[in-house]
């Protein structure tokens, strides 16, 4: 008794939701986004490690290739109605195009709403990650990135060359 | 068997192995990158170091490389070892300190043997602070992709390209760290086995370029077993689909046909099967010449109407399975069924079932092949006809090599010292063509002559193998008969390969009789016979001899003898000059084409029915060597394509034909066909029937690992479909089931744990380069027959054709690009294929007043062939010199375009076509500036 008169005086946890907005931490688990690298070029490659990761298998893309050498998903479809938002996609993929975002009000009275393809998954930023260019790590030559410009890489090597 | 210890445990394994392969073949996972199977060792990459100990009391033990040392009673390894285990740690770490960070861009990814053998050894993080080394990449044409960054130096590929396949313009350039694997410059690859390579890299330097446009990881890739139909060697496939299309083609390991290799046809030439000409429903001709789309049901009810007649005529086709041609045989009758060949091309199939059926002769397969230690060819270009035995060819003139290594101890796999040892000198191989061949490089002799006096040889050889007197013949073909008779006569397992190509069946009568003479000889012979399609001899043994040809039907339709024609997967244009189909097309009201593509024969039908292509539909195929395969679907046919032998059955129980009520899945249609048709009986064989499961569950399409199936239909409706039940074969379209130790023509794909790429075959062979675990795919039809060597025809019992002045006889001139019909517009296949042309050699050309690059007219000359086509020429084409060509003989390029009307072997008139325009030079493309 005494311990519930005590709560009558304590502040109240509940969060009148949604008129009143929780703190959501920006690592949390929310809705699925894809991000664009710092020079505003869409990150994803299409390697299709996320789907292969995926849990529910509800990730779906065709990869295709760019005029200018850039891989790229000619479709990508996430099925969040069938999405646990594990994450797992996040951190298969090896070019940080993939992140979950804070948000998670994604309610809809039909399903097929729930089907989000590359138009609403990608959005103009870099997402968590601001730094990382896939492009200029990979040793895959691409418009305005040749041989040997990318990180720790050497000028391409002279094959007629006879000096040691 | 020697017993060796490996980690203190005993395995007795095969003698003469090296510890590498008896390791493999023990199941033990130790790594590997220079070393394959089908090339042996060479002991480059020291990646498979083990430590050996040198007795039971020796403790530090030394490092060997796994690959070059052979096993021996009572040797004792260690792989586990800490020493080894660190020793394979540093060798990985150092293979990739120039590997650039591209696994996520790499076609190779997820099934690369690098990423396996790097997991495998444990290494991770790189201690090198320098710059990597970087490349530019070369254009290797459109079949294949280049990457060099990539490259470890394994030397794999120039030994598969250069040693392994003959060709000479992929090798290994500069030096220490600079070593660069390419051309000279950039240019196309001129292998035919250059896709190969794709296979053959452990990583990503070559891939297939055909995939990387549209690419689909591995794991993601629905596939099924399967069997090319790019020409009758009948390799056997592992086709790929995803999202509806075909994505790519891998080899699939059959230990007696292709082996661990494929040529560029059958690997790039199946992109046909996603072409936007292909039929999604069936279609009505209306009077405007135009066509209505149906659904399947009412075509059908028309298809059945037209057949209530029971005035129907059949064309089967060489490139359609055996199901789907004997159903239509049995819904027109006998006599009303011609198979679909060309009327030259007819009795030649049937020519060489009979002399190989009949033969007492070994008909064999490409392992045999590849152990003949003297081989004659007559009249075939194999490497256009059927590339893969011009592959087992260039293997077998190295029994020379092999003999020597057995003499001096050294074995089999020591693959560097044994062909330093025997340098150029080869196990004899013999070629008589009408020009120049890609294995004259590799020939004791070649020469080129007309097929008549190809014949001539052949017959003087069997005669003086027989010891018979020889009809007279030029005196240097006799001294070149005398040789290559000795040579034969030496061999343990003499050859003799010949076929239908050029067009003359005295060549391969005489190749019989050579056989036939070193049987009685007392030597083990084989005799092969090429034929031109993928199920040609299915064909043949299915119709007999007695089949009408495609013009004894003409002239029947002209009679007014049928009211339908039901034409199955042939393109008839293909098959016979124009006039003679026109008029076929035009006699017989109803024509009903069933083909999985558009056509000029489907465009003049007057019903069309959509065919699944090979990759959508089951069905046997009989290779030339008279095996029985069964390729699967890989993917369920969209809209309205069912296979041929589907729409054949439905309509024959529409009309409820007798024969047909007890026929429901196609299992019971192949009982059925091996039942009545005495030469198929084996056709059984070819796979276990839908009622076959493995361990009590199907063989999976798909991978464990497929992804997206709750997204990938999700754009079309968000409830997923149910997965397409098979009711025909024991694979499922899912990932759910078996796939190990299942029949070896039930393998979909391979993948073992740890072993992601396509090197885990390793786990699927009963020890390693091995048949399959589950046996050989394929059930031989043809047998030796042990009956006594029947004496046929001898020389004298043909004449040669006389030639009148101002003639030459048409020899075809295949091509590994173009000359088959389905491969030629696959997108890749079609940049390679040439515009059709003459080949004449120098004589011939100063005679027309020509040189290279002019075009001259093709006319027949004779006026009882056909009198009225006298002021037409056959054909025009542009002239090409070839001076190896034999003499009197004219190349034309067979099944390229504006060759139609050319019928092999017969003579033409040539002269120099007036107003030819010259096409402009070609440009040679590159993947884009410095992009690459």
């Amino acid at each position: 008794m005494w311990t519930i008169l005590q709560h009558s005086f304590t502040a109240s946890e509940t969060v009148e939701y949604p008129e009143q907005q929780p703190y959501l931490a920006p690592r949390y688990r929310g809705r699925i986004v894809l991000t664009r690298d710092p020079d505003g070029d869409e990150r994803c490659v299409a390697c299709n490690l996320c789907a292969a990761a995926c849990p529910p298998d509800c990730i779906a893309l065709q990869q295709g290739v760019r005029e200018d050498g850039r891989w790229y998903p000619e479709f990508f479809r996430i099925n969040f109605s069938r999405c646990i938002m594990c994450g797992m996609c996040e951190e298969a993929c090896p070019t940080n195009a993939i992140q979950l975002t804070p948000d998670f009000e994604m309610c809809e009275y039909n399903r097929d709403s729930m089907v989000y393809e590359k138009e609403h998954l990608l959005i103009s930023g870099t997402g968590k990650y601001h730094d990382y260019n896939f492009y200029r790590v990979s040793g895959l030559a691409i418009n305005g990135k040749d041989k040997g410009q990318a990180q720790n890489e050497a000028q391409p090597i002279d094959v007629k060359s006879l000096l040691p | 068997m020697p017993v060796i210890q490996i980690d203190g445990q005993e395995y007795e394994v095969e003698a003469g192995q090296n510890v590498l392969q008896a390791a493999l073949s023990l199941g033990l996972d130790l790594p590997y990158f220079c070393w394959h199977p089908a090339m042996g060792s060479i002991g480059a990459c020291r990646q498979c170091a083990v430590v050996q100990y040198l007795n039971a009391d020796d403790d530090r033990g030394r490092i060997v490389m796994g690959c070059m040392t052979p096993v021996a009673d009572g040797a004792i390894f260690s792989l586990e070892g800490d020493k080894a285990r660190g020793f394979r740690e540093s060798i990985v770490e150092a293979l990739m300190l120039n590997h650039p960070h591209d696994c996520p861009v790499c076609a190779e990814g997820g099934e690369c043997h690098l990423q396996d053998m790097t997991v495998m050894v444990g290494h991770r993080d790189r201690h090198y602070r320098g710059k990597k080394n970087t490349h530019r990449n070369q254009y290797l044409g459109p079949l294949i992709n280049h990457e060099m960054n990539r490259c470890i130096t394994c030397y794999r590929c120039t030994r598969f390209y250069r040693d392994y396949a003959g060709g000479t313009d992929l090798a290994a350039m500069a030096a220490h760290d600079h070593i660069y694997f390419g051309r000279h410059e950039e240019g196309v690859l001129q292998s035919e086995f250059a896709g190969n390579l794709v296979e053959v890299c452990p990583t990503g330097v070559f891939t297939d370029k055909t995939l990387v446009k549209e690419y689909t990881r591995k794991w993601d890739l629905q596939s099924a077993p399967s069997v090319c139909t790019g020409c009758a060697v009948g390799c056997n496939t592992m086709p790929g689909e995803r999202y509806g299309k075909l994505k790519r083609v891998h080899n699939r390991f059959n230990a007696e046909v292709n082996g661990y290799f494929l040529c560029d046809r059958g690997r790039f030439g199946a992109g046909f099967v996603n072409s936007d000409k292909n039929l999604e429903f069936p279609g009505l001709r209306l009077t405007d010449g135009r066509f209505d789309a149906l659904d399947h049901h009412a075509a059908l009810m028309r298809m059945t109407t037209a057949c209530h007649s029971g005035k129907v005529a059949g064309i089967g086709s060489p490139r359609a399975s055996v199901e789907s041609n004997y159903l239509l045989r049995l819904l027109v009758g006998a006599k009303n069924f011609a198979p679909g060949f060309s009327d030259a091309e007819q009795p030649l199939v049937e020519l060489a079932f009979s002399l190989q059926q009949n033969s007492p002769a070994l008909t064999p397969d490409i392992q045999t092949i590849e152990s003949a230690d003297a081989v004659l060819v007559l009249g075939e270009d194999l490497t256009n006809t059927a590339p893969r035995i011009a592959l087992a060819l260039r293997q077998s003139v190295r029994n020379k090599a092999y003999e020597m290594a057995a003499e001096l101890r050294l074995q089999s796999w020591q693959d560097a010292a044994i062909r330093n040892l025997a340098q150029t000198m080869r196990s004899p191989l013999f070629i008589a063509t009408t020009a120049n061949t890609r294995l004259d490089d590799i020939t004791e002799d070649r020469v080129s002559l007309s097929p008549d006096n190809i014949a001539s040889l052949g017959f003087a050889i069997a005669s003086l193998i027989a010891g018979e007197p020889v009809d007279e013949i030029d005196q240097a073909l006799l001294r070149r008969a005398e040789v290559i008779a000795t040579a034969l006569r030496g061999a343990q397992r003499p050859l003799v390969l010949s076929g239908t190509s050029c067009g003359s069946a005295v060549v391969m009568q005489a190749a019989a009789q050579i056989s036939q003479a070193l049987c009685k000889a007392d030597n083990r012979s084989m005799l092969s016979l090429v034929v031109p399609e993928a199920n040609s001899l299915g064909q043949a043994m299915l119709t007999g001899a007695t089949a009408p040809t495609l013009s004894a039907l003409s002239k029947r339709a002209a009679a007014k003898e049928f009211d339908t024609l039901i034409v199955v997967e042939n393109d008839l244009y293909r098959r016979g000059p124009k006039e003679i189909v026109d008029a076929l097309l035009a006699n017989i009201p109803n024509v009903i084409v069933i083909d999985s593509m558009d056509n000029p024969t489907l465009s003049a039908s007057s019903l069309a029915l959509p065919a699944a292509s090979f990759a959508e539909s089951e069905g046997t195929l009989v290779s030339m060597e008279g095996r029985a395969q069964r390729h699967f679907p890989v993917f369920v046919p969209a809209h309205e394509r069912r296979s041929s032998w589907v729409w054949l059955l439905a309509c024959m129980k529409e009309l409820e034909i007798e024969e047909v009520s007890n026929l429901h899945h196609f299992d019971d249609v192949t009982r059925a066909c091996a039942s009545q048709i005495v030469a198929l009986s084996g056709i059984t064989g070819a796979a276990p029937d839908h009622h076959f499961r493995n361990v009590g569950v199907k063989v999976p399409r798909q991978t464990h690992r497929y992804s997206g199936r709750t997204a990938m239909h999700a754009n079309i409706s968000v409830h997923e479909p149910k997965q397409p039940t098979d009711e025909e074969s024991p694979l499922a379209f899912s990932m759910e089931g078996l796939n190990r130790s299942q029949p070896g023509s039930l393998l979909p794909y391979v993948w073992a744990p740890g072993w992601n790429s396509n090197q885990s075959l390793n786990k699927f062979q009963s020890e390693v380069g091995a048949p399959l675990k589950g046996g050989t795919a394929g059930a031989r039809l043809l047998l030796p027959t042990a009956g006594s060597v029947n004496r046929g025809m001898h020389k004298s019992n043909f004449t040669s054709a006389k030639l009148q002045s101002g003639q030459w006889i048409m020899v075809p001139r295949y091509r590994i690009f173009g000359s088959e019909e389905l491969s030629a517009k696959a997108p890749a296949i079609a940049e390679l294929v040439d515009s059709g042309f003459v080949e004449i050699n120098n004589v011939c050309a100063q005679s027309l007043g020509v040189i290279e690059g002019d075009g001259v007219e093709l006319q027949r000359a004779d006026p009882q062939v056909q009198s009225d086509m006298l002021k037409a020429p056959v054909a025009t084409l542009q002239v090409r010199i070839n001076d190896t060509l034999a003499e009197g003989c004219v190349g034309y390029s067979a099944g390229l375009s504006g060759t139609e009307d050319i019928i092999v072997g017969e003579p033409l008139a040539l002269q120099k076509a007036q107003g030819w325009q010259r096409p402009s030079p070609q440009i040679i493309g590159t993947d884009g500036g410095s992009n690459v």
